[in-house]
């Protein structure tokens, strides 16, 4: 019996995952709503729903894709993996105001440098003050503080031991999930309600998994605009690090 | 002719498959192993296109039910990305990683109000903000 209805949730992964969800997500606008009377956006419990689960499917497989390592979940790799989470970003953009694209472009190309650059020195500061001095593995890590697939081109790059290529993913991983995490919280702090802080947000935190979960449990319309400078980061970050990143750390710290 | 919901996905198939073409010749003249923004010159592409077609009132109400689907299915889909995430790899990454990635999303976010300044003068944005300041007015009660 429960063989059977096993062979069926594998079967149907992908369908599965569409039910899984939305059982998920009832619960969590339930919850918003009577117990936090809204004020936690339904959509970042949701998401917190989702890192649990994720952390659970980690722990007990072991793997790196969370709880879609868990045998009957696999659909949930399928539905919220690379190409139906782009695919539903580039539909976002259906109602995205081309004038306020325009208006911010600079300012949206200024924020993806400025962020590139400044979540590097963070990394860079902090491995050193836990004793890294070689240029190349401070590098990797800067590069993997900026997003965790800017890290292991960077240290494959530059030939960086694995260790320090590990560090830097989850360096770029712990940034992700708390931008997906902490968004909603922030945002009335920083002025995040508007296209044009938006553009510049997704310039600065470059995570375009972090920056979609966060705008997501904030307010969807801020979507578009934060994810369409947010995949431009992972790309100029892996043109910077490797290159002239590296070789400014490399003058400073030999 | 036929208006059919899949010309509005269809539409949405293209842009971003243009997209992801221009970002992998973009990555390659640039000699990185990497898509650059990809999905960003999709969205160009698209809000471009719509436009185009919306003055040109050849995008009916069936086509953009196409694309509003899947806009509609963004947040179930970031949650199910949420649940594949290697939440066990970041917290496993030591306090070396941890404390990285925290500082860098703090300072971060200390930056968004300063380069959100930038060149707003311009506009009459002024109204704008007063609309913003009223609305967390509202939330905050």
């Amino acid at each position: 019996m429960f063989e059977m209805l096993s062979d069926v949730f594998k079967e149907n992964g992908l369908i599965l995952s569409f039910a899984l969800v939305g059982v998920v997500m009832y619960f969590s606008y339930l919850f918003s709503d009577k117990l936090t009377k809204g004020r936690l956006h339904g959509s970042a419990i949701a998401i917190i729903v989702g890192l649990v689960l994720a952390y659970i499917g980690g722990v007990t497989t072991g793997g790196e894709k969370g709880l879609s390592d868990i045998g009957i979940f696999t659909g949930i790799g399928l539905m919220g993996g690379g190409m139906l989470r782009d695919f539903a970003i580039v539909a976002t953009a259906f109602g995205a105001n081309i004038e306020e694209i325009k208006k911010a472009g600079f300012t949206g190309v200024l924020s993806l440098f400025l962020g590139v650059v400044v979540s590097f020195v963070v990394g860079v500061a902090i491995a050193l003050a836990f004793g890294y001095t070689d240029a190349v593995s401070l590098t990797t890590i800067g590069a993997g503080t900026a997003t965790y697939i800017v890290g292991p081109v960077t240290g494959t790059a530059l030939g960086a031991s694995s260790e320090v290529i590990t560090l830097s993913i989850a360096a770029g991983l712990v940034k992700s999930i708390l931008t997906m995490i902490g968004t909603p919280f922030i945002a009335k702090y920083i002025g995040l309600d508007n296209p044009r802080s938006a553009i510049v947000y997704g310039g600065l935190m470059g995570t375009t998994s972090g920056v979609a979960g966060g705008l997501a449990a904030t307010d969807p319309k801020l979507v578009p605009y934060g994810a369409m400078t947010a995949t431009f980061y992972t790309g100029l970050g892996c043109l910077m690090a490797p290159s002239i990143l590296f070789i400014i750390t490399r003058s400073i710290f030999g | 002719m036929k208006s059919l919901v899949i010309y509005g996905v269809t539409l949405l198939a293209l842009c971003m498959l243009a997209g992801a073409f221009i970002g992998d010749l973009l990555g390659n003249i640039l000699g990185i192993e990497a898509n650059v923004g990809g999905v960003g010159i999709a969205m160009l592409i698209l809000v471009l296109a719509v436009d185009h077609l919306k003055k040109k009132k050849k995008l009916t109400v069936k086509s953009q039910e196409g694309v509003a689907f899947w806009s509609a299915m963004y947040i179930p889909i970031v949650i199910a990305m949420a649940a594949q995430q290697n939440v066990f790899g970041a917290i496993d990454g030591g306090p070396l990683a941890i404390l990285a990635g925290v500082a860098a999303v703090f300072v971060s976010w200390a930056l968004v109000p300063l380069l959100s300044k930038i060149g707003k003068e311009k506009q009459n944005t002024m109204s704008d903000e007063l609309i913003g300041g009223s609305d967390h007015v509202r939330d905050a009660k």
